[in-house]
């Protein structure tokens, strides 16, 4: 069972508290973009097979949406961090190139 | 390719079965193919099928990463419907239905397709007004499906509980056409007919590399070298966003788990298959007398194969109040397969933005039933450039917005 460390209230919740929500850091496009930018921002996913960032909710707990950094290809959690931030931070991303050398997201890696 | 009959079974009976030949060939590839198919289950071995009966190209590989019908065609619950509410939907799964009531026959293969009739439950009141819209739709699409009302329901599965507290059943859009087919055999009798029409099935070959040259696609690199094409198909449903990054394109799709598990064997209690899409589950008697558990999604992105407990046991939960009797079995076997889902919960059949290259997945969480539409209208695609059956779930729908929106329109469970 996936259990991921809500950075907001602090407990590890187990997935039966939490609710996922999706890719994270989408950079959102609205009036005045065109529309590759637009349908991008809709519906092209990174939908890596391996290291994905992702938005979760500690619905059953805190209720706080939180960020995760998980991998898709084994289920390895490779940390959480708070949602209030545009990219990963430092730690996070050390801590997936000391187990997934060489890893790709967009223009965070 | 010898033809199976009940004269040849008699036949090897009085010679101690020594005289049945391997189903299909496993061929080392060749340097060229006219069209190489990416993925050996259900849906590419109906394309390549069908190109060879239909248009008459032979020259064609089939390859697959793992082995034959092994991902999702062996991994379902080999439900088949057509009662959905767009048209385009209702289209090709119902020239996939009717494709599957004499494919037995057309393939030479028995395939136990047992058209038992499916009933969808509504639980809710919005499944109610839901399924009789759908009901509509479908007698203007000449797909024969009828709202029931409850006590025909139990009168079709006397097993089940009409009052219960939290799901009462309201109701049901009933397919008396609908029913089950034995999965493994859908992918063996293509198989078999493929090779029999001289075409390469190749397994435990990966795809690695998408060659190309001025926008066109060449070939592939795969782990038994290169091969060399005119035109290729990928049909790799959970991989499908893989390879098209290989091909240099991007899909509007996601991969998620999807669950399935089955009962110890019990004396046969249920002869229709029973759907209920507000709590995630559909259940049905396999010949064995297994009873076949189908559950919902997980809400993340996931290629292992493996699903949550707790999405099992939300399934099993609700389906125990449905169906009080089953409330003491034993579950044998629980398994995931790997579904790509698409924005709008419709496949993607299309040509991509690499020349001569077609896609054809996203077939999400019903991809079992459609195996013959889609290897028909994909044929279809591929050899003149153009298919009516396919011509809707198109690539470029998505920026266009021509969505064919079966989540909103609650035919299946999601």
């Amino acid at each position: 069972m996936l259990i991921l460390h809500c950075p907001c209230c602090g407990v590890d919740a187990e997935e039966t508290e939490l609710h996922a929500g999706g890719e994270a850091h989408i950079k959102r496009f609205g009036p005045g973009s065109d529309d590759d930018q637009f349908h991008d921002y809709l519906f092209m996913r990174e939908n890596p097979k391996g290291v994905h960032f992702e938005r979760w909710q500690h619905a059953n707990g805190c209720g706080k949406w939180f960020h995760a950094a998980r991998c898709t290809a084994t289920l390895e959690v490779f940390g959480t961090y708070r949602a209030q931030t545009t990219e990963p931070p430092k730690d996070i991303r050390d801590a997936i190139t000391a187990k997934r050398p060489g890893w790709v997201w967009r223009e965070f890696s | 390719m010898k033809h199976y009959s009940a004269f040849a079974v008699a036949r090897e009976a009085l010679r101690s079965h020594t005289g049945w030949e391997r189903a299909w060939r496993s061929p080392e590839p060749k340097k060229r193919y006219d069209v190489i198919i990416v993925g050996a289950g259900g849906h590419g071995l109906a394309t390549a099928y069908y190109l060879g009966k239909n248009y008459g190209i032979q020259n064609v590989a089939i390859i697959e990463k793992g082995w034959l019908g092994g991902g999702n065609t062996g991994r379902n619950t080999t439900i088949i419907r057509s009662n959905y509410l767009q048209d385009p939907s209702a289209a090709i799964y119902e020239k996939s239905r009717s494709l599957y009531e004499h494919l037995s026959q057309d393939l030479n293969y028995n395939l136990m397709f047992s058209p038992r009739g499916v009933i969808m439950l509504a639980q809710t009141h919005h499944e109610v007004r839901g399924y009789q819209r759908t009901a509509h739709a479908n007698a203007l699409q000449g797909v024969p499906t009828e709202w029931i009302g409850p006590q025909r329901v139990k009168e079709l599965v006397p097993i089940i509980n009409l009052e219960g507290p939290r799901y009462p059943v309201l109701g049901g859009l009933w397919q008396e056409r609908g029913g089950t087919a034995r999965h493994d055999a859908v992918a063996w009798g293509y198989a078999r007919a493929c090779s029999a029409m001289g075409m390469d099935i190749i397994q435990k070959c990966e795809v690695t590399g998408v060659r190309q040259e001025n926008g066109r696609v060449t070939g592939v690199d795969t782990t038994k070298g290169a091969i060399e094409c005119e035109k290729l198909g990928i049909v790799v449903a959970g991989h499908s966003g893989q390879l098209a990054e290989m091909a240099g394109f991007r899909l509007p799709l996601e991969a998620v788990a999807l669950q399935a598990l089955v009962s110890e064997p019990i004396k046969p209690c249920m002869d229709v298959v029973v759907m209920a899409n507000t709590v995630h589950g559909y259940m049905s008697q396999s010949d064995k007398g297994e009873m076949v558990i189908g559950g919902g999604t997980d809400g993340f992105n996931n290629y292992t194969q493996r699903g949550s407990f707790h999405h099992i046991e939300e399934t099993v939960r609700a389906l125990v109040e449905t169906f009080p009797m089953i409330s003491r079995l034993k579950m044998l076997r629980q398994w995931g397969g790997i579904v790509d889902m698409t924005g709008d919960r419709s496949p993607i059949l299309s040509k991509t933005p690499l020349g001569n290259c077609f896609i054809n997945g996203g077939w999400g969480t019903g991809g079992f039933k459609a195996i013959p539409g889609s290897g028909w209208g994909m044929a279809q695609l591929m050899a003149t450039g153009h298919s009516p059956l396919t011509e809707a779930f198109s690539l470029d729908r998505f920026k266009e917005g021509r969505f064919i929106d079966e989540s909103v329109a609650a035919g299946v469970a999601h």
